[in-house]
């Protein structure tokens, strides 16, 4: 977000994207094209069988930008949205996905199983406001996962591309993701660019647990750290987050060996004893 | 709003509806586009669907035209039924009317194509 605050803080959505910010999106080439990369992106993360047709919900479709995307690829589709203004545009951009107007915190007003998997582009961190009086950010959430979860083919993909706030945000909003049941993880594309960094939420309903694809521009040799965090294993989700085991213990000491050896030291081979506490000398 | 939706949808978002479906349709301004026909897509998703309810939700804006209300077995493989299938499932679109919740009655218009599902927060 460049210019000042958030769009989050300034108005409910179904007030910020109004007619001028609606418009936006058909006329501002800069904003048309991050929607469209982050929509192929996203579409990619969802690694459909190849060359098969899905039905696919797309929250937060708006403008419809994202639901092209979806077109292109053979893919037929229902967007949800909250703001009248930006289905308007997608109906005069003539999109070929159904157009529901609603708000997604109130949950995913289909039957179980309908879709093969769903995508979400820069919307759901707008769960994380309490807009209205009723409103409370875990409920919605919780509800909005929860249904998202039922509506969604066994084994099918959900991926939702987003701009959490801060730590805590993104916490909360996987924390809810978890609850309802989901599986998966946060790739970040691009994690030592600020402008670059993009987040892609990669979450599984159900089936066998799955790897998560690696993240674009990061360091291959580094492939298991610090490019995606699974959210498989509280402890686990730490230690990749800082790549590194804690202090003093036996890994942490065989690591720094091992960086050692690297570097050409002289260094005592490893045994049974490394990283043990010794016995007091008297 | 094609029917492949409509077949889709559920009003069990509202606070104390189980199932909420089918919901009715209640159409004033129905519209026939013509979409591309993927026969692999139509063969993918018919075992998805539930086929009673598209017949009937067909027949009540007036297009179920010649439909077998009976799924056929060897449906993967005959590509005039996939057609017809195709044609109602993609290419019929409500433009105006309503979507009625089968439990509570309550109303869910449909205007320039795009359906309100918006609900009060006491619905909720
Ligand atoms: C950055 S725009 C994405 C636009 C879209 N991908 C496109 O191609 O135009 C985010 C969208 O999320 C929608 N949104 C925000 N909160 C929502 C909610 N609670 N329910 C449904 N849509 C919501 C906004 O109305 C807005 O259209």
């Amino acid at each position: 977000m460049a210019s000042g605050k958030r769009p989050e803080h300034r108005a409910p959505p179904e007030i910020y994207y109004n007619e001028e910010e609606a418009r936006k999106y058909t006329s501002n080439s800069r904003i048309i094209e991050i929607q469209q990369q982050l929509s192929e992106r996203a579409i990619e993360l969802l690694r459909l069988p190849e060359d098969q047709c899905c039905f696919i919900l797309d929250i937060g479709c708006g403008s419809g930008l994202s639901g092209e995307c979806l077109t292109e690829q053979g893919h037929v589709w229902v967007g949800l949205d909250i703001s009248r203004h930006m289905l308007d545009v997608a109906v005069l951009r003539e999109c070929e996905g159904d157009l529901i107007y609603g708000d997604m915190g109130q949950g995913i007003p289909f039957r179980a199983g309908s879709f093969d998997g769903a995508i979400s582009v820069s919307a759901i961190q707008w769960l994380c406001n309490a807009d209205k009086k009723g409103h409370h950010p875990p409920k919605r959430l919780y509800k909005f996962f929860s249904m998202l979860y039922a509506s969604l083919n066994r084994g099918a993909k959900a991926v939702l591309q987003l701009y959490p706030e801060n730590s805590s945000q993104l916490e909360l909003i996987t924390q809810q993701a978890m609850r309802a049941g989901f599986t998966g993880g946060l790739v970040v594309d691009y994690p030592n660019s600020t402008k670059a960094k993009k987040m892609f939420l990669c979450l599984f309903s159900g089936g066998s647990v799955q790897e998560l694809p690696p993240g674009l521009g990061t360091d291959v040799n580094n492939a298991d750290q610090s490019q995606h965090v699974a959210y498989s294993d509280k402890r686990e989700r730490v230690k990749n987050m800082r790549g590194k085991p804690p202090k003093k213990s036996r890994d942490w000491i065989l690591e720094k060996k091992e960086r050692r050896k690297r570097q050409g030291k002289d260094v005592r081979a490893d045994s049974k004893y490394t990283g043990r506490r010794r016995a007091r000398k008297f | 709003m094609k029917l492949i939706t409509h077949n889709m949808l559920s009003s069990n978002i509202i606070k104390g509806v189980k199932n909420g479906y089918p919901l009715g349709i209640q159409a004033t301004d129905v519209q026939v586009n013509e979409v591309d026909f993927n026969p692999d897509f139509v063969a993918r998703i018919i075992p998805k669907l539930q086929w009673p309810i598209l017949c009937q939700a067909a027949e009540s804006i007036g297009h179920l035209g010649d439909l077998p209300k009976e799924l056929i077995s060897d449906f993967e493989s005959n590509e005039e039924f996939l057609k017809k299938a195709h044609h109602i499932l993609m290419e019929i679109e409500v433009k105006e009317g309503n979507l009625v919740c089968p439990e509570t009655g309550r109303k869910f218009p449909i205007s320039n194509g795009i359906l309100n599902m918006l609900l009060n927060e006491d619905e909720v």
